[in-house]
């Protein structure tokens, strides 16, 4: 139970390779299950071009990928997005928002048993892409989609 | 174990929709207060779904999840009266918990 969240950790070598910091911050005693393996430099990194960067590579473009979120969201704060794999072996999902100040929401990792789809909602500061990101078999890929912001999700 | 996170897990063909409602602010760390200051980042850092003990999703988050989290996902398996227990961590290491039973 304890190390639940790290057995199935970022054990990539794009996320090993991006991080130092990475590192250090692993190294910081944590409570319970906490931590371990969490992508830090991944959720650190900024723009879309620094967070694919900070993963190792851009992912490769996929029709398997869906996207669920909305055209248009009056309030940025609250989005909901989904994000369904029909990309086999499919063990981690990522939702990244290319205009906030870190593109990186949310990782989910999707143990055997469980479907490769996930619901959440996340905060988008303006007008932008939104990324569904999947990995399966090592390899990463994504899809995107733009959602126009009346309200933005990030001030004050 | 406060217990506030409201959890609802159904099972439906063979598979089990798990929905999640949790209660946190997710402060960002970049918003400021009415005189200018910084509101300190204070977010759920890691979550956590088991079915009967067994891990069924995991997750990292970061403070762009929205205020109050929802979290969706689905299963195959599960029977009528099994345990459903969501748990988070957050930045500052508190923590919260929500359990059901598979209705």
């Amino acid at each position: 139970m304890k190390n639940a969240l790290s057995e199935q950790g970022f054990s990539r070598r794009g996320f090993l390779r991006a991080g130092a910091a990475f590192a250090a911050v692993a190294a910081l005693p944590t409570k319970v299950w906490a931590a371990m393996a969490r992508p830090e430099a991944v959720f650190k990194a900024e723009g879309m071009e620094g967070t694919f960067a900070a993963m190792g590579g851009e992912p490769a473009d996929s029709a398997d990928i869906v996207l669920e979120s909305p055209d248009i969201a009056e309030n940025g704060a609250v989005v909901p997005v989904g994000v369904i794999s029909n990309i086999p072996n499919t063990t981690r999902i990522m939702v990244m928002v290319e205009k906030n100040p870190n593109p990186l929401s949310a990782v989910f990792m999707i143990p055997e048993g469980t479907k490769p789809e996930v619901q959440t909602r996340v905060k988008v500061a303006q007008t932008g892409m939104i990324y569904g990101v999947v990995e399966a078999d090592g390899k990463f890929y994504k899809i995107a989609k733009e959602t126009k912001v009346t309200l933005g999700g990030c001030g004050g | 174990m406060a217990g506030k996170i409201r959890v609802r897990a159904q099972l439906k063909d063979g598979v089990t929709e798990v929905k999640a409602l949790m209660r946190h602010p997710m402060e960002t760390g970049q918003r400021k207060n009415a005189n200018g200051e910084a509101i300190p980042a204070h977010f759920i850092t890691d979550v956590k779904v088991t079915h009967n003990g067994k891990v069924v999703m995991s997750a990292y988050w970061g403070a762009a999840v929205s205020q109050n989290p929802f979290l969706g996902l689905s299963f195959e398996g599960g029977a009528a009266g099994d345990e459903v227990v969501v748990e988070w961590v957050d930045n500052k290491g508190e923590t919260d918990s929500g359990t059901t039973k598979i209705r």
